[in-house]
């Protein structure tokens, strides 16, 4: 493994913490009612998203399920059609008809997001697919959590992928919950890596809680899959801070062990980020408020944006069903 | 667009293998996979060899409907023109996840910024015991859906226009293709050729009654027309070709014409599109309302397997007489067609399928 130079830690640290700040955002302003559709945040499981955009290249290629606010972002989807998006404005990523769940930037190959666990795992094969048909030099990442794998097109896609040697990286957060249900009354006492080597696909698993370590190990696989042209599984520990869908912290509702929830905080993505840099001698207080300042003025400038920007014209309903 | 100087009659296998040929031939991002496509029966012939002429571009797949159905358009959104094939239409059942909420809706939910340009073939039927599970027709199920397009191509003069039009579509087209009609022959030019999607041909002028069909029943409604014909009767013909887009144009002018609709469908009646075309005649206030309206469709049940119920369940041609007689409140000489129907066996195309599948 080699090391981490300074100017990507920065970058890395960066992006963690532009995530956040963004997600805390409309966390903020959902009760306003202005943002009219689910939201799945991703606050406290930012980590994997930016440790895997920050292992690829740009043209490869990234798709998502519902809560994949973290994967558009880090990935370098475009803020303001974000945030157009959520307020169901013309200006959206979707043009208004996809919502929070329905995520897609083509300018930076984020092939879209959509709302059924596990409904872009083979769409990312068959991406994957039409790479190594083209002789393109692509991989494809297939975020997912950890209930995509109770789903059969989980293990029809993983298959598929094995047998004809496409170039996908089956990306796993495992937040080990799948709305309020534990994983253990989901699936038997197995790690979910075994599944991935029944399949024949090489799989690690890795506590993404140090964003930089997470980028590091990522970086030589990543690689590796690309080099090998062959799937990967990639499991990602991590844990969701607020609610299922929404706004609310929802631990009052006692479905999380206290002791976890607590264990979890203690291994916040973002001070042990700080603590990494401090240790490493990157941190700079005044570069951090520098750049908290940046973001936080990107954010306003985005929501300010998306709040002035009109619903789409009457005239485009239904008009995008069929092309010409 | 038919070539007149061509004579060559060809089977509709050979018109899909010929088109299928010719797509991949001329388009270098178009692929074809499904199980059977390299075997050597090769999907009913609808491909035979075909990987041989196209390597890489040919293969055999994992029984996965769903994912196989994901993976083309996951290739369809990044730049590739696939061809899915399923043996039977009831095993799609598996891929509706993909069908309905990806396939059909990709280009609405984000847009309008990106195309799926896929075709799925899907192999339709009746008979030889194939029951329950081997020979529904889901024909309706697919057109309920926005954002796809069903064609039900009947001679194979139109599969191979159409094949090659659903190849150039920058939408999901969904083709159903019925097995018994796979042995029929007709006129096929060599060179490519379009059949529009979305354009129904009507087959005869006729000033008493419009008849609309489309896929193996067109073939019992024409058989029924001869008999028809001999009484007197001047029945306008319409196959439809297309479910979706629905050309509701032309069958709006042949029913104001003839102020009389049959629609025969192979599918069950409740909730199936032979339903759709009549509540659209309907509820047209250019249309009379003493226009009459009936339809022919299976019963509501599914589909036994004994040859001994075959039948006593599908659509003949002496059913469509009988309606026809109906409508127009005439006593037609039965005689020509049921003389013609004497001794069939209506689990079998004809004399010389011997089966097993």
């Amino acid at each position: 493994m080699h090391e981490l130079d300074a100017e990507k830690a920065r970058a890395i640290y960066y992006d963690l913490v532009r995530v956040r700040r963004i997600e805390e955002e409309i966390k903020k302003r959902y009760p306003l009612q202005e943002m009219r559709c689910p939201v799945h945040l991703s606050i406290g499981q930012e980590s994997p998203a930016v440790a895997i955009s920050h292992a690829i290249n740009k043209t490869d290629y990234m798709m998502s399920g519902h809560r994949s606010h973290s994967h558009y972002l880090a990935k370098g989807g475009d803020l303001r059609k974000f945030i157009c998006e959520l307020y169901g404005r013309a200006d959206g990523c979707s043009k208004g008809q996809g919502g929070s769940m329905h995520l897609i930037d083509l300018s930076v190959d984020f092939l879209g997001a959509t709302s059924i666990v596990g409904g872009t795992v083979p769409i990312a094969v068959g991406a994957a697919f039409s790479s190594k048909l083209q002789n393109e030099n692509r991989v494809t990442v297939s975020c997912i959590g950890d209930a995509v794998v109770e789903e059969g097109v989980f293990h029809e896609s993983m298959n598929f992928a094995a047998v004809n040697d496409l170039p996908v990286i089956f990306f796993c957060e495992n937040n080990f919950y799948s709305i309020y249900t534990p994983l253990p009354q989901r699936q038997p006492a197995r790690p979910l890596t075994d599944l991935a080597k029944a399949h024949g696909v090489k799989a690690v698993s890795i506590d993404s809680s140090n964003v930089f370590k997470t980028y590091m190990m990522l970086d030589s696989l990543v690689a590796e899959a690309r080099r090998d042209k062959k799937p990967l599984f990639l499991e990602l520990f991590t844990y969701r801070y607020v609610e299922h869908c929404g706004p609310h912290e929802d631990d009052n509702l006692q479905y999380r062990p206290d002791s976890e929830l607590e264990e979890w905080k203690a291994k916040e993505p973002i001070l042990v980020a700080q603590n990494h840099l401090k240790e490493a001698g990157i941190w700079d207080q005044a570069w951090s408020d520098q750049i908290e300042k940046r973001i936080e003025e990107e954010i306003h400038e985005a929501f300010d944006y998306a709040i002035n920007c009109p619903y789409p014209p009457i005239e485009n309903l239904g008009s995008y069903t069929y092309a010409k | 667009m038919q070539n007149n100087t061509s004579t060559r009659e060809i089977t509709y296998i050979e018109a899909i293998r010929e088109a299928t040929y010719q797509v991949l031939e001329s388009e270098p991002k178009s692929f074809l996979m499904g199980l059977g496509v390299s075997d050597p029966k090769g999907c009913f012939g609808t491909t035979t060899n075909l990987h041989e002429s196209f390597p890489g571009r040919v293969f055999e797949t994992p029984v996965s409907e769903n994912t196989l159905t994901g993976v083309c358009l996951g290739s369809a959104i990044t730049g590739l023109r696939p061809i899915l094939v399923h043996l039977r239409i009831d095993f799609t059942m598996y891929a509706m996840d993909q069908m309905i909420n990806n396939m059909a809706k990709w280009r609405s939910m984000f847009g309008g910024q990106v195309n799926v340009p896929m075709v799925v073939r899907m192999v339709i039927g009746m008979g030889w015991g194939q029951g329950n599970q081997h020979s529904q027709n889901l024909q309706s199920f697919f057109a309920h859906v926005p954002g796809i397009k069903v064609i039900v191509p009947a001679t194979a003069y139109d599969m191979k226009g159409m094949l090659i039009s659903a190849m150039k579509d920058n939408n999901p087209v969904i083709i159903l293709e019925h097995r018994w009609l796979q042995f029929t022959k007709s006129i096929v030019p060599e060179e490519m050729y379009e059949v529009p999607i979305g354009k129904c041909n009507v087959l005869t002028e006729g000033s008493d009654i419009t008849i609309v069909s489309w896929g193996q029943v067109l073939i019992e409604t024409l058989k029924a027309n001869e008999f028809l014909k001999e009484n007197g009767v001047s029945a306008e013909i319409i196959d439809l070709r297309s479910l979706t887009p629905l050309d509701m144009p032309a069958i709006k002018r042949s029913v104001q014409k003839t102020g009389k609709l049959l629609v025969v469908d192979s599918s069950w009646k409740t909730g199936g599109f032979a339903g759709e075309i009549i509540a659209r005649v309907c509820e047209d206030p250019d249309i009379m309302l003493d226009t009459m309206t009936q339809r022919l469709c299976y019963p509501d049940f599914p589909v036994p397997s004994s040859p001994g119920h075959a039948n006593h369940y599908y659509i003949r041609s002496t059913h469509i007489f009988d309606k026809v007689s109906n409508m127009l409140e005439k006593e037609l000489d039965k005689s020509g067609v049921l003389a013609q129907e004497e001794g069939r066996l209506l689990d079998a195309p004809d004399q010389n399928f011997i089966g097993p599948f």
